[in-house]
């Protein structure tokens, strides 16, 4: 076992509790940014001016109808700008564009003395556009050769050979939507002028350290001048990994050019048409299987609606290449992606970040083939599965392909699903109009950013003269229990009872160049680093333990926070070992510091070994059928989860469920609809609301839910034995769209392939149940062949 | 007059300098409370839930969750409301508060993950939490399914919330085990005391006034001075106006807690429903009595909304998309409009004449709405939405059927959703009635129906679906009544 899986005795880590901050939570108490606006004086308001048309040059732009506006302060344009005017990383975000790219994108931002004062302030300004044409769907990007950013090639083995060999070959085409992160807290960010014209931003963001590279450029300052404090954000998902920069930015220029504290809060409708959403995906693909139903060879084209700039959506690219193969071994594949550009919000990470995507197309693939090759769908998948010794189409060897296996067969097991399928069958041959049905899907996905140089982390412990220990690091809190599983590690490595750790908001002055909190590596990254600076302390405090009790260093253990010396009877509490380190002038703080170790990858080649292992799950979903509207119900989930040796085990069943229901939200409810119109709104947001956009709500939660943790699955390469999880599970949820396919086909005849567009809304289902009772259309799957052809 | 306060966690607290659009939520944060959260500010999420002490139905005084975001600060004059800080009980200096019994089911069973709209979770729970006729079963199984704790918790008092981060099971597992109020708990005692009486209200700032009036009579001349006038109850609709659409009012005239508008009489050959009652008061009352309307109820909006929600702005509003009226259409309800002069009675299928347009005239106001006796026997109301909670219909489709002896007398179906107005499918009823209640009607008479109306695409779902909706809804009736008989 490696020393940074090995768990100590008595370790907090591995023990249920509840999140570090739930008792704020429940009493209203727990601060986010915007609720220190109440607790500043002066906050000037900022309130953006939105063009409402998808595409145009600016030729006017006339603030001083706004200054006309009573407690109107200013307004901030362009020409405010002292750094650069760009928000994000690849220099394609102008922060006050000259050029409209979106419908609502905002051109300019007022400050007031009250919101409603900046509101109608931002009502005032006058733009005049020269309009340009526009690109809204992804079918018009791509019928105008629409791109931008890398296009990737992933290609292993040989793939004509694989479709010369292969018995069934199947073409098709998928077409899967965007989704809105609808984190509850909208984006927001409070900026103040500390003495000699430092910054400092308090941002709802994941990514705190870029957010202060952001805000150092565009006011043309250092990143010593500029400190960002996330306290916690209200959700997060990915949205506000990159899209709070310029927010932050807008903020922190407003205050350096008044001099007052401005704050930028993002109402609903703002959100939803400002900031980007998960990639959407158009896929065309081929796929070859052997007689037993064995993929023999892919070919397919994955295309990303990226939106006015590229953000994020190279990576994303490139994940879901990375996720096309799922839990099935490809052994030969030409798998391309590309990103197209669209006068749309800049599409950004989201929760699996292409991963799901990837996963969306071999799973719909599967769930489309396995009737027209005469096998049950959860039997295509099993027979697919990595075995010893097989790698990914990357080339990664894929080293605990039975982990594949162990989560399906134990979700067979306790979710009873043999019997269970027999009592749907008896169910269905008895109601002409509902039926139901079961269906599993698999999970494997890759842990550690793409690019190596993000999978490091840092941290900064500081242990005070009472004892009390403060841990600061790199990680963000957005609700996915980070700071708690920090705190247990801390206590864990220390050997101290928890209520003795406490967490200090996400701070760039306490850890510099931290990496985004993101790809569900926030735990590995940053528990590493907050361990070894632990490690660090300890290694001190048992040296002057070992001193006071007569012992070799080597022999005191510090265990719920007393220090023993092995075969002495002297004990010393945590407090005065603590105390006499300090009166020994020993130092009490200790920056600790993780890079990940055996990673590598070549972007031009799309080859290596980028992860440092997969995180794996398994779900069984049963869902009910209404024939008459295509309504349903997810009568049952199974799932059973990878985590490793689990740190938190309430936590991380709540990221299982939390993920489950968010990616059964993406695949079935969640609508986001554009005006693609020839008409006045072209490129507008239809779904700009709660009222329209609808998230998962208690009617959409499984009826019963059994989640289980995987047992004695410690990963060796991660922190405490532990494994990632804020993402795999969103990816258990096409066991959801899969149990709604097979319930449309249970309305037909039989062995028929249903094809169902995501989101599978009861509309789209009800559209495949009619498909199915017409007997199926057993040439759609074959209906894109010219289509492929053509590519 | 006193000038207009609140009594905000057991303090009050002056409303200036709040204006007179100023919501509930905005107030309270101003104030510092900020536990409450914006999250939509259209009434959909529920972050911003907050108790208010209202007329009870079983007791004086209900504790009734509402979304703040909605609710003008002026609308509560004088009137007690409780915030998530509030359920706490403060502890020694230097201490955290003691959790109150929700607050400690949902933070120990990992109800919260990024807290955001947990402070709204716990209010709403709380107002189900003191609900007086919630009381645990003595079968406990017998009792409870996905929806319904075994200590009577009905989770549609949950409806209105929207979590992003736990996909639920773990806050309708801390629902399900909240046991019953202490009985030294000073919210459950607050039950049994009157709830605060409405106050006489003018709150004015710059050009921009909030009026209550004490009476009906005074209400209707003021109706008479200010035609421009904005007539709110609980403000669910206007809310969102001032919200999203920046409307502003001059004046705004709440008649939420008019005596005349608060009436429920049941005589002998009808039903009146004061305009003012909320939905959940109205749902509580009638208690299934009449089925139509028990069956929409549950499916109207969220219990957050319904709280808030009349019959008289559902129809004030003349929404096409409105749940209420296909029921009350089917139900041949007709509407008392009352103004300065006196009242008149207009049938519901006259009263919408376009696209949120009605009959009723400036200065009107309706007063209730009349549901004749007896209630036909066949009766179902099928919503046709993404979510089956607190979602908008795309089509809404009330039937109410007189069969007898297998003949169908007499049909009432109402629609929503397919035109600009909810409407009658008045060739439907008329090729329904007289002939017998069989399969082969039935098939004879749904290409009627899926032709009734002019539905459109839109975001919610497309022409062809609704249509496709209106020709199953028949069969789908058909088949539940005959399934019922049969069973």
């Amino acid at each position: 076992m490696s020393q940074l899986s090995e768990r100590p005795e008595k370790s907090v880590v591995g023990l249920s509790v509840p999140h570090e901050s739930a008792a704020q939570h429940v009493t209203g108490t727990a601060l986010y940014t915007d609720d220190l606006v109440h607790r500043t004086k002066d906050v000037l308001h900022a309130y953006p001016v939105q063009v409402m048309k998808a595409h145009g040059r600016i030729t006017a732009l006339r603030t001083g109808p706004a200054l006309d506006v009573p407690g109107v302060v200013r307004v901030l344009t362009g020409a405010d700008v002292p750094g650069v005017n760009d928000a994000g990383m690849k220099h394609d975000e102008p922060l006050f564009p000259d050029e409209v790219m979106f419908h609502g994108h905002a051109v300019a931002w007022v400050l007031g003395e009250t919101l409603e004062a900046a509101r109608l302030g931002a009502a005032a300004v006058e733009v005049e556009l020269d309009e340009r044409p526009s690109l809204i769907t992804l079918q018009e990007a791509i019928a105008a050769g629409s791109f931008h950013g890398a296009r990737p090639v992933m290609e292993t083995g040989d793939v004509d050979a694989g479709f010369a060999d292969s018995a069934h070959v199947f073409t098709g085409e998928l077409q899967f939507s965007d989704q809105e992160h609808f984190y509850l807290e909208t984006h927001a960010a409070l900026a103040c002028i500390d003495e000699a014209g430092q910054v400092f931003v308090q941002s709802s963001t994941q990514h705190p350290s870029e957010t202060q590279e952001i805000v150092a450029h565009v006011l043309g300052l250092h990143s010593h001048e500029v400190t960002v404090q996330c306290l916690r954000m209200g959700g997060g998902f990915g949205g506000k990994e990159m899209q709070p920069h310029g927010f932050a930015a807008v903020a922190a220029l407003g205050a350096r050019l008044t001099g007052r504290p401005v704050r930028v809060r993002l109402n609903r409708t703002q959100d939803l048409t400002m900031s980007g959403k998960r990639h959407g995906f158009h896929a065309r693909w081929k796929i070859g299987f052997d007689p037993e139903g064995r993929i023999q060879a892919l070919d397919a084209t994955l295309t990303a609606d990226g939106g006015w700039s590229l953000d994020l959506s190279e990576p994303v690219v490139a994940r879901a290449l990375c996720h096309i193969d799922n839990t099935y071994w490809l052994p030969h594949a030409r798998i391309t992606g590309r990103v197209a550009r669209t006068n749309k919000v800049s599409n950004t990470a989201f929760r699996g970040f292409g991963g799901p995507q990837g996963m969306l197309v071999i799973e719909d693939i599967m769930g489309r083939c396995a009737p027209l090759l005469g096998l049950d769908p959860a039997e295509l998948r099993e027979r697919n599965f990595y075995r010893r010794g097989q790698s990914t189409p990357y080339g990664q060897p894929v080293v605990q392909p039975e982990r594949i296996s162990a989560v399906w067969e134990q979700v067979k097991e306790s979710g009873g699903i043999a019997g269970r399928r027999r009592e749907i069958a008896a169910f269905n041959a008895a109601h002409p109009h509902t039926k139901r049905a079961l269906a599993m899907t698999g999970l494997k996905f890759g842990i550690s950013f793409n690019l190596t140089a993000f999978n490091q982390g840092g941290a900064l412990v500081l242990i005070y003269k009472d004892g009390s220990v403060l841990i600061n690091h790199g990680g963000t809190e957005m609700g996915q229990g980070l700071h708690t599983k920090m705190l247990q590690v801390a206590a864990t490595t220390l050997g101290i009872p928890p209520h003795k750790v406490r967490l200090a908001p996400t701070r760039t002055d306490k850890v510099p160049n931290t990496s985004a909190t993101a790809a569900s590596a926030g735990t590995d990254l940053n528990g590493a680093a907050v361990k070894n600076a632990c490690e660090q302390l300890r290694e001190r405090l048992l040296q002057v333990a070992a001193t006071r009790l007569g012992v070799n260093a080597s022999d005191v253990r510090i265990v719920e926070g007393v220090a023993r010396g092995l075969g002495s009877a002297e004990e010393l509490s945590w407090d005065d070992l603590v105390r006499t380190a300090y009166l020994q002038r020993v130092q009490l703080s200790a920056a600790g510091f993780y890079r990940t170790e055996g990673l590598h990858w070549d972007a031009k080649t799309f080859h290596g070994s980028p992860f440092k292992y997969f995180a794996h799950g398994a779900a069984a979903a049963e869902v009910e059928v209404d024939g008459f509207t295509g309504a349903y119900r997810i009568r049952r989930v199974d799932i059973v989860h990878d985590v490793g040796d689990s740190l938190s085990p309430l936590i991380d069943i709540g990221q299982v469920e939390g993920g489950f229901v968010q990616g059964a939200g993406w695949l079935t409810l969640e609508d986001l609809r554009w005006d693609a119109t020839d008409g006045p709104h072209r490129g507008r947001l239809l779904t700009q609301a709660a009222s329209t956009y609808k998230l998962p709500s208690f009617s959409e939660m499984p009826e019963e839910f059994h989640v289980t943790l995987l047992e004695n699955a410690g990963e060796e390469g991660a922190v405490y034995g532990s494994k990632a999880v804020g993402e795999p599970p969103l990816m258990l949820a096409f066991s959801v769209r899969e149990a709604l396919r097979q319930a449309a086909a249970a309305f037909g005849p039989g062995g028929i392939s249903v094809e169902l567009a995501s989101p599978a809304t009861p509309e789209a289902v009800y559209w495949a149940i009619e498909a199915a009772r017409r007997g199926g259309d057993a040439s759609t799957v074959g209906a894109g062949a010219e289509a492929l052809s053509g590519a | 007059m006193v000038a207009a306060r609140i009594t905000v966690n057991g303090e009050e607290a002056p409303l200036s300098p709040a204006a007179p659009h100023t919501t509930v939520l905005d107030f309270l944060r101003e104030r510092g409370l900020t536990g409450t959260k914006e999250g939509c500010a259209e009434g959909e999420c529920g972050a911003c839930s907050v108790l208010v002490a209202r007329p009870g139905v079983n007791k004086p005084t209900d504790w009734v969750a509402v979304n703040a975001c909605l609710v003008p600060v002026a609308a509560l004059d004088g009137q007690e409301i409780v915030t998530s800080e509030g359920l706490a009980t403060a502890g020694a200096p230097g201490t955290p508060p003691a959790l109150h019994p929700v607050q400690e089911e949902m933070a120990v069973r990992g109800g919260s993950q990024c807290g955001y709209c947990t402070p709204g979770f716990v209010c709403s729970m709380a107002a189900e939490y003191y609900r007086p006729d919630r009381c645990a079963h003595a079968d406990a199984d017998a009792g409870s399914d996905a929806e319904h704790g075994p200590n009577g918790f009905d989770l549609h008092a949950l409806s209105g919330n929207l979590c992003r981060c736990t996909g639920y099971r773990p806050i309708r597992d801390a629902a399900f085990a909240v046991g019953a109020p202490a009985e030294e708990d000073p919210l459950a005692r607050r039950r049994d005391q009157a709830p605060p009486a409405p106050v006489a209200t003018e709150y004015a700032q710059d050009d921009s006034v909030f009026l209550r009036k004490a009476t009906l009579a005074e209400t209707l001349l003021l109706l008479r001075e200010r035609p421009d006038a904005v007539v709110v109850a609980g403000s669910t609709d206007w809310g969102v106006e001032v919200n999203i659409r920046s409307r502003r009012a001059g004046c705004v005239v709440a008649v939420d807690r008019l005596p005349e508008l608060r009436q429920l009489r049941v005589a002998s050959d009808s039903i009146e429903i004061g305009a003012a009652l909320t939905l959940t008061e109205i749902e509580r009352r009638l208690d299934g009595d009449v089925p139509l309307l028990a069956e929409l109820f549950p499916q109207f909006a969220s219990r957050l909304i319904r709280n808030g929600a009349t019959l008289g702005g559902n129809l004030g509003t003349g929404s096409p998309i409105g749940d209420s009226p296909p029921a009350l259409l089917a139900l041949d309800a007709s509407v008392l409009l009352a103004d300065a002069d006196g009242e008149r009675e207009v049938p519901l299928a006259d009263y919408f004449t376009g696209y949120r347009q009605s009959v009723r005239r400036p200065g009107e106001l309706i007063r209730a709405v009349r549901v004749p006796l007896p209630l036909a026997p066949v009766v179902a109301f099928h919503k046709i939405a993404k979510r089956r909670f607190d979602d908008i219909s795309s089509v809404a489709v009330a039937f109410a059927l007189d069969v007898e002896d297998g003949i169908v007398r007499r049909a009432r179906i109402g629609l929503g959703g397919v035109a600009a107005t909810p409407i009658r499918a008045l060739a439907t009823e008329a090729a329904l009635e007289g002939r017998p209640w069989t399969a082969e009607t039935v098939e004879a008479v749904a290409p009627l129906l899926r032709d009734e109306g002019t539905p459109m695409d839109d975001h919610r779902a497309s022409a062809a679906y609704r249509s496709a909706m209106l020709g199953r809804s028949l069969l789908k009736l058909y088949t539940r009544t005959t399934e019922a008989v049969s069973s």
